[in-house]
């Protein structure tokens, strides 16, 4: 067309007016830190696997989540979940059902056998690592993934630490255990078990071993002075669950008094009934909102009939009978005696007061602090001996099988520098994804999936695991309902919101690019970005 | 063939044998005739593929005139005082944007108050409107000229107004030969737009445009129309070997043989003037007259050269600018030698008749330099002067044909 | 992908695209071969709804057409921020002639077409409130009553902005505009004025009317799908904030238009053969003060003293809505691909 002058222009040539210079503030793309990634005590990128499953990919979802936690399957049945407690869409509706998604990721895997990347070379270090539980098992398989040659020594007959001696069955399978043990040790990883060492330094030496990680755990139960008549049956709750474990179940009688109120004593408690015991009675000094026990497994416990006597101290015990003392909370919130007086019957008393740690084998080491039975260990878990790393249940801490799990984790990478001769220096953190940042309009409205429980009734006969996993497609449901804190979803919004087409999509995987050419500054992109991954920064002028 | 046809009809048949692809109109008298018969033709299917738009306003009969023509097709539409002003906006616009619409504009007064007949106000109000302006002078060129209009416009991607005088024109029953459809079609290729709206091939049209280039674009506008001039003889040329018969050009010279005294006008009182002159001549005053065609744009030299020999020259104007005179006078002004007297008359508004009668008396006084610089044909002097008793200023204004 | 179904999507269709639904039920705009008909480099304000309207119509216009689209625009923002020469940032064939024929000028478009039998091509045409329902609404109202076979898309920004802000027939009751300004008794536009262009659209019982917002572009891209496949004369009324006369942050416009509809002020709806179809249900119903407080144009209302009683005459208004076209029953249609399994 030979087209009037001026008048008639050809299309798109305003594409030569670069509007970017009206610009005062820019949109970046960040990674925020979502909350849930926070407050992973193992340190998972929740969000990273979640978004991977959101897709479908469960095998890469798996593999990012085996970055930081090799045990998904285990985590995924006995983790407190305290990802779940920060996660912002508990703000929106209820929080994502993150544990039970990872459940089910752990379950597939071992499912369809998939094994762990092998390390990419071999760094010629040893290192001996102490104890078989959640932490050792936990910084063995990062310290071979980073090509060091691992040797774990335990002393019991199987490994596992307290998942294996500690929590039922009916929470965690022991072929579930098993198998994610196994995966780990097969990476080639060397397990002396029925070894106790008493002096880890030596141990180290002996070996030769280059550094040495102490994950021993707390083994010992707390007692507590009860008068008790002679016949009175008085045992302790670890040794009462490692009976089960041990196939040899103690004899309780009918009438089963637990004495403590934390989540051994649920477990101790839920275990005596499927003993047979008809009547499984907590005994704790305070309330209910101050009992250290999680609240589902309180639920649980008495959905299966175990009963609990609130604000009541055992004061005397006798055959048959327990003598126990009424409390009330002061205004502190601490119980206090009140002088009156009532009688349970139970034919035995299980004590369920909390472990102590056995620190013998670091007695004799320098540099070593104890205090209050844990060991003192820098940020870096590296004890006052250089190389020798402790973590779980020995160091300050939660001491959960996810704090474990992250000690390890930490430990391994530590060991990892500190065998290459690297200065520690704590990796920098990005910032928080909070709930302020998202756009909630752009999340679907979706309660969470709960996940089927077995019936009661057959719970309170069998050890069979109470809490079912998720079928596919709940599991998908559930990770879809993930708001991916902080960190692109790849929604489009930004593209499609844009009134200066100055968002670039640079195609599936690979996220956008803001086009400063034209990009105006008017933080369209930002104010609606559902997840809060861009953010404005003034313009240098 | 010669027939017998109301001028409407024929501007229709004119129109329809041009076949165009688009007709839009709105009713107004003494358009509607025109427009009607079209629309029969349209729904009759006689027409086809051309679709007859029924609007409800004249802004909106341009406007479409205006998207068809952007829609690359041939675009008509007609109407008349009122309705000219009601579309100004877009008969500006269509120009503006260089479509090549023809539009019929049955001339006709303007209100208030409200007259429905025949004068040149509405034309006159948009001469200026980018458009060229075509005045037939009989209905014989009125349909001649609407063909050729349609060469003119699309050659030159400007719109082109044919002016056909109200009732004295569009309700006539003349003898008319309307060419036939094979000898149009020699004459009038199918419309190659310039610019059209299409998809294969998408451009804006119709861009905002700032002092940087307005004074170009207006420049370009300018020198398509001045084009006109050269092209219109050429296109009356080929009309004439088309459908033999002549027709059109940018002037009309009638008995200017040795006139002293030469008559301008245009529009169908040049029927009624040759009649004079005839009377005249006749007796001995050597009159003639000089039929402008082209109006828009104003053909200087061709005028110029027509009144070369005139001793003294009267124009005609079927329209008053208020305050001032007629229009055709302000142009002929320009055209005419330096030096010859000129006579403005204003005639026949609000379809007053323009008698041979008055008109032989009007010119036998200029003839005489009896005439001024205004005069009023057939004006009520005495009305006026009672009237203008009561106005502040007293009585003291020149009106009447004897009038300074 | 699972063999059950998921119905549950993460952001839904609420979000332009979604990596997790199927690609057919994505949008335009979340598409990289989307048509951009309306390209960067334009001089539209920062954060321009119109823009963005326009942009979100003419690429689901030019899905639906495949292509075979052509645009007429009346006088307005719309038409001076895009094609100041030598720069045009349309890519679409496009023709400006004036404010208010814009309607009438595409009914000759379309007529050219039909002439040149050339029906694949589609005719669109657009414009600003103040070209819509005040000076176009003759040409318009022709159009509608022929039935032409034009989709005319209004951009409703609430006032004349181009002129710089002046009351059109649009502007809703209180809003400042530079000819309704915030002095004299009753500060604002006045209440119990102006009109209901989808309703007088409605009224011409025409195939095909819509509303809808720049905050939707599922929905707003649906209707234009649907009305695409209709021919005749249809309407789309598209809610478009403008940061510039609404007094608003430059980000705020995709949430405001949110906030319209959401309070029951704007309801968006679509009809057929001049009766309501179907009707958006409010998500997560918000007073109106919520929506009012984030504009300038309404800052008498809340300041040096908050004005209740005014606001209780907009919450009327709003209510009146919600009751008039059930914008909170179960009736209301759901958003599509957004619902729980
Ligand atoms: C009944 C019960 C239920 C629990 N339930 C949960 C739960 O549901 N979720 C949760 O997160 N946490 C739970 N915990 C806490 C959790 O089990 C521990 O915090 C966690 O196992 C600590 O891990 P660890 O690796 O530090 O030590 P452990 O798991 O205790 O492992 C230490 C290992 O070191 C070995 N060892 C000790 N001394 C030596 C030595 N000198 N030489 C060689 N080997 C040695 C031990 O035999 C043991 O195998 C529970 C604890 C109990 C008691
Ligand atoms: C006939 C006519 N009258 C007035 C104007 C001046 N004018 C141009 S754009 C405009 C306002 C446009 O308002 P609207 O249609 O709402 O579009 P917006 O700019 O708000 O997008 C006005 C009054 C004009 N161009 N033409
Ligand atoms: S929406 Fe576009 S113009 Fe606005 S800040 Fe984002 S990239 Fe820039
Ligand atoms: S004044 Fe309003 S409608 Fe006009 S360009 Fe600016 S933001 Fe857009
Ligand atoms: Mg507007």
């Amino acid at each position: 067309m030979n087209i009037p002058f001026a008048i008639t222009l050809d299309v798109g040539s305003s594409l030569a007016n670069k509007t970017g210079n009206w610009r005062v503030e820019r949109p970046v793309y960040v990674d925020r830190l979502p909350a849930c990634n926070q407050a992973c005590p193992a340190g998972e990128n929740v969000q990273g696997w979640l978004y991977r499953a959101e897709e479908g990919d469960y095998e890469g979802a798996w593999r990012v989540l085996v970055e930081e936690n090799p045990m998904p399957a285990i985590m995924g049945r006995v983790c407190y979940k305290v990802c779940e407690t920060s996660c912002n869409r508990a703000q929106l509706d209820e929080a994502v059902g993150i544990n039970a998604v990872e459940r089910f990721l752990g379950d597939e895997a071992l499912r369809r056998g998939w094994p762990f990347a092998p390390p990419a070379k071999e760094s010629g270090k040893r290192v001996l690592v102490v104890g078989a539980g959640p932490c050792g098992l936990s910084a063995a398989y990062h310290l071979r993934r980073l090509g060091h040659t691992v040797t774990i020594v335990d002393s019991e007959r199987d490994a596992g630490g307290m998942m294996r001696s500690g929590i039922p069955v009916y929470r965690l399978p022991r072929d579930v255990l098993t198998a994610e043990i196994d995966r780990i040790l097969d990476l080639g990883i060397e397990l002396q078990l029925g070894t106790r060492v008493s002096n880890v330094e030596k141990a180290r030496a002996e070996g030769g071993f280059d550094a040495a990680l102490v994950a021993v755990g707390a083994q010992l139960s707390q007692r507590a002075e009860i008068p008790a008549g002679d016949s009175a049956r008085i045992l302790d709750a670890l040794r009462l669950l490692r009976s089960v474990e041990d196939a040899e179940p103690l004899r309780l009688g009918r009438r089963v008094a637990v004495y403590g109120g934390g989540n051994t004593a649920l477990d101790a408690a839920r275990t005596a009934r499927r003993l047979g015991a008809t009547d499984a009675v907590v005994v704790y000094r305070r309330t209910r909102e101050r009992m250290p026990a999680h609240d589902v497994e309180l639920e649980e416990a008495l959905a299966e009939g175990v009963q609990v006597r609130w604000l009541s101290t055992v004061s005397r015990a006798d055959a048959g009978t327990l003598v126990l003392e009424k409390m009330r909370l002061d205004e502190t919130g601490f119980p206090q005696p009140t002088g009156e007086y009532e009688e349970l019957d139970a034919d035995s008393l299980v004590l369920a007061l909390g472990q102590n740690t056995d620190l013998s084998l670091l007695e004799d080491v320098a540099g070593i602090t104890v205090d209050d039975g844990v060991v003192q260990v820098g940020p870096d878990l590296m004890t006052g001996h250089p190389g020798i790393f402790a973590g779980g249940d020995v160091v300050p801490g939660e001491r959960t099988v996810t704090t474990a799990v992250g000690h390890g984790k930490k430990a391994a990478r530590r060991i990892d520098g500190w065998l290459r001769g690297e200065e520690w220096r704590p990796a920098p953190k990005h910032e928080l994804a909070s709930f302020d940042l998202l756009n909630t309009w752009y999340y679907s409205d979706a309660p969470r999936t709960v996940r089927p429980q077995l019936e009661p009734a057959r719970r309170r006969t069998t050890f069979d695991e109470v809490v079912g996993g998720l079928d596919e497609t709940n599991a998908l449901f559930e990770a879809r309902r993930c708001l991916s804190c902080g960190n692109c979803l790849e929604c489009d919004n930004c593209y499609g919101v844009c009134p200066d087409n100055a968002v670039v999509k640079l195609g599936p995987g690979k996220r956008y690019q803001i086009d400063y050419d034209y990009c105006k500054g008017c933080g369209m992109c930002v104010a609606e970005c559902p997840c809060g991954a861009i953010t404005m920064v003034p313009e240098s002028i | 063939m010669r027939e017998q046809i109301e001028g409407s009809q024929a501007v229709a048949r004119a129109v329809a044998l041009c076949r165009p692809q688009v007709v839009c109109a709105y009713p107004i008298t003494p358009q509607t005739h025109i427009v009607e018969a079209l629309g029969a033709r349209v729904k009759e299917g006689s027409l086809a593929p051309c679709q007859f738009i029924n609007v409800e306003s004249e802004f909106a009969a341009m406007s479409v005139s205006i998207g068809a023509s952007a829609g690359g097709s041939r675009a008509y539409t007609a109407t008349a005082s009122q309705g000219l002003l009601f579309m100004a906006e877009a008969v500006y616009n269509a120009s503006g944007l260089g479509l090549p619409i023809v539009m019929t504009v049955a001339n006709r007064a303007i209100g208030a108050p409200i007259n429905i007949w025949n004068d040149h106000s509405d034309s006159m109000a948009l001469r200026d409107a980018g458009w060229v302006q075509l005045f037939a002078a009989d209905n014989q060129s009125a349909v001649d000229l609407h063909i050729q209009a349609f060469r003119l416009a699309e050659e030159l991607s400007v719109p082109v107004m044919v002016c056909v005088d109200g009732f004295s024109l569009t309700h006539a029953v003349e003898g008319i030969d309307v060419p036939d459809q094979e000898s149009v079609d020699s004459f009038l290729p199918p419309f190659v737009p310039r610019q059209r709206l299409d998809p294969d091939e998408p451009v804006t049209i119709g861009a905002m445009v700032g002092p940087e280039a307005f004074t170009e674009v207006r420049y370009l506008a300018h020198a398509r129309m001045r084009r006109a001039l050269d092209l219109m003889p050429v296109i009356a040329a080929e009309f004439a070997a088309a459908v033999g018969r002549g027709g059109g050009g940018l002037v009309e010279p009638y008995r200017l043989e040795g006139a002293d005294l030469v008559v301008v006008a245009q529009g169908s009182v040049i029927g009624t003037l040759c009649d004079a002159i005839d009377e005249l001549r006749d007796e001995g005053i050597s009159v003639g007259a000089l039929a402008v065609t082209v109006y828009r744009p104003f053909p200087v030299d061709a005028v110029r050269a027509a009144l070369a020999g005139a001793r003294r020259v009267v124009v005609i104007d079927r329209a008053l600018a208020t305050g001032e005179g007629g229009f055709l006078a302000a142009d002929v002004r320009r055209a005419a030698p330096a030096g010859t007297p000129l006579h403005g008359v204003i005639a026949g508004l609000g379809g007053r008749p323009v008698t041979r009668a008055s008109l032989r008396r009007c010119l036998e006084e200029a003839s005489r330099g009896l005439l001024g610089e205004l005069a009023w044909l057939d004006l009520d002097t005495t009305l006026i002067e009672k009237e203008l008793a009561g106005l502040p200023g007293g009585t003291d204004v020149h009106a009447g044909p004897h009038a300074g | 992908m699972p063999t059950a179904p998921v119905k549950f999507y993460q952001v839904g269709s609420f979000a332009a695209g979604n990596r997790l639904i199927d690609p057919s039920l994505r949008t335009v705009q979340s598409e990289l071969t989307r048509s951009n008909s309306l390209t960067s480099g334009h001089r539209a304000c920062q954060g321009c709804g119109e823009a963005l309207g326009a942009r979100y119509v003419l690429d689901a216009a030019m899905r639906a057409s495949g292509g075979r689209l052509v645009v007429v625009n009346a006088t307005g923002c719309l038409e001076v921020f895009s094609t100041p020469y030598p720069e045009t940032s349309w890519q679409v064939a496009w023709l400006h002639s004036l404010f208010g024929n814009a309607p009438a000028a595409a009914s000759g478009v379309a007529a050219a077409l039909r002439s040149q039998g050339r029906t694949d091509i589609r005719v669109l045409a657009q414009g600003g409130d103040g070209g819509t329902v005040d000076i176009g609404l003759g040409a318009l109202s022709g159009m509608f009553e022929r039935n032409d076979d034009v989709l005319y898309v209004c951009y409703d920004n609430e006032a004349y902005m181009n002129t710089g802000v002046q009351r059109s027939g649009a502007t809703p009751p209180a809003a400042r505009t530079a000819t309704t300004e915030t002095v004299g008794p009753e500060p604002g536009n006045v209440f119990g004025q102006g009109k209901n262009l989808p309703r007088i659209a409605m009224a011409h019982g025409i195939p095909y009317v819509a509303t809808a917002t720049v905050s939707e572009v599922h929905d707003l891209e649906n209707k234009v799908e649907t009305a695409m496949g209709i021919h005749g004369a249809r309407y789309l009324h598209v809610l478009v904030p403008c940061p510039l006369g609404w007094a608003a942050p430059t980000n705020q416009t995709v949430h405001l238009a949110r906030l319209a509809k959401e309070t029951g002020i704007f309801p968006v709806l679509e009809a057929r053969d001049g009766e309501v179809t179907a009707v958006s249900a409010i998500r997560h119903q918000v007073p109106v003060e919520e929506y009012l407080k984030l504009q300038g144009r309404y800052r008498h209302l809340f300041r040096p003293e908050p004005r209740t009683e005014v606001i209780a005459r907009i919450q009327a208004a709003a209510d009146a809505n919600i009751a008039r076209y059930g914008l909170v029953s179960d009736d209301a249609t759901e958003p599509p691909a957004g619902g729980a399994p």
